[in-house]
């Protein structure tokens, strides 16, 4: 299925869980923020939140900045 | 007043705060921000590249269990941004048990050549971060009236800044920064003002303590100074300094000298004039 991350089409398998797309992405949980359609998806739910096509997902994490 | 900068329910050892961006490597910002003394320090929140460059991350050289970060919303010109990265940033920070996570360093601008804050999103998003429990330090002008609508709307710390983001023009308007001083202290002279933005070298340091804020937050300064490493420890003594001054209490400025040597018992004539 196909989902916005961080602004760009993605192809991602079907019913993935967000902690699914993190392991798939190879990305430590502990280093990134996710939010599913501008709502925030909190680490310890990231089994349970499950994508849906079209979903948009911004995936952050901490950088240099002033 | 305390030798700690205390804002919201947390203590600094420094009252310099550090930026962690525009350095040419992350090993020169990790020996910069040492050399700074500081124990606060700001980073961003951007998308994840899904790779990086050269595979290194900020945090293997900003020790969480060292450092208070300090999350900021820059490059955010809406309320609703603002929230957003300011929530993604908490989210980290928890995850990281690092006491920076319920502050954020807000940012909501208003014109992106002059990054100078919009006023009324600025107060728009301190009133929501603040109902959602964050301790807000609130990136704003110079001007008193902001200023204090911001301390009013709950802001824990208000930092106005000396002159534009990254000018390095120092402090352009010191009158207001007095009156800022004067309304935000009224009746809290603990309430934390501290100056963010626009500290070009260590003098501007110094001139901000010895007005009598709190505290400092710059980046650009130690970042891209010629030696950032040097300049870090500048920073840290210029701090320090004008602190001290600031207590000290400075002596009044005359028009005319007042001779330190002992005018009697001189071995001259006196003068023409």
């Amino acid at each position: 299925m196909k989902i916005q991350l961080n602004g760009e089409p993605r192809e991602i398998p079907d019913g993935a869980t967000v902690a699914e797309l993190l392991a798939l992405l190879e990305l430590r949980p502990e280093h990134v923020a996710v939010e599913v359609n501008e709502q925030l998806a909190p680490r310890a739910r990231h089994g349970e939140i499950t994508l849906n096509p079209g979903d948009e997902l911004e995936l952050v994490t901490l950088v240099g900045g002033g | 007043m305390s030798e700690l900068l205390r804002i919201g329910s947390r203590t600094l050892r420094s009252r310099l705060i550090v930026g962690s961006g525009k350095y040419d490597d992350l090993e020169l910002m990790r020996q910069s921000i040492e050399a700074s003394g500081a124990d606060c320090v700001t980073v961003a929140v951007r998308r994840e590249r899904l790779y990086n460059r050269e595979g290194k991350y900020i945090l293997d050289y900003l020790d969480p269990a060292k450092y208070t970060l300090l999350p900021n919303t820059a490059g955010c010109y809406t309320p609703r941004d603002a929230v957003r990265m300011a929530r993604m940033g908490r989210e980290i920070l928890r995850n990281l048990e690092n006491p920076g996570s319920e502050w954020v360093k807000l940012e909501v601008l208003g014109d992106s050549k002059t990054l100078l804050p919009d006023p009324i999103g600025t107060l728009q998003a301190t009133e929501e971060l603040v109902a959602d429990g964050f301790q807000v330090l609130c990136y704003t002008s110079d001007d008193p009236v902001t200023a204090l609508r911001l301390k009013r709307a709950g802001a824990a710390a208000v930092m106005p800044a000396g002159s534009p983001i990254g000018s390095g023009q120092g402090i352009l308007n010191a009158n207001n920064l007095r009156i800022c001083l004067e309304y935000l202290k009224d009746d809290d002279p603990e309430y934390p003002v501290i100056v963010d933005a626009g500290v070009g070298t260590a003098s501007d340091v110094a001139e901000a303590m010895e007005l009598g804020v709190d505290g400092v937050l710059l980046n650009t300064a130690i970042a891209h100074a010629r030696d950032p490493v040097a300049m870090g420890r500048a920073m840290r003594l210029a701090c320090e300094a004008g602190w001290l001054a600031a207590r000290a209490g400075r002596i009044p400025k005359r028009l005319y000298a007042t001779a330190s040597s002992p005018e009697e018992v001189l071995i001259t004539s006196r003068p023409y004039l």
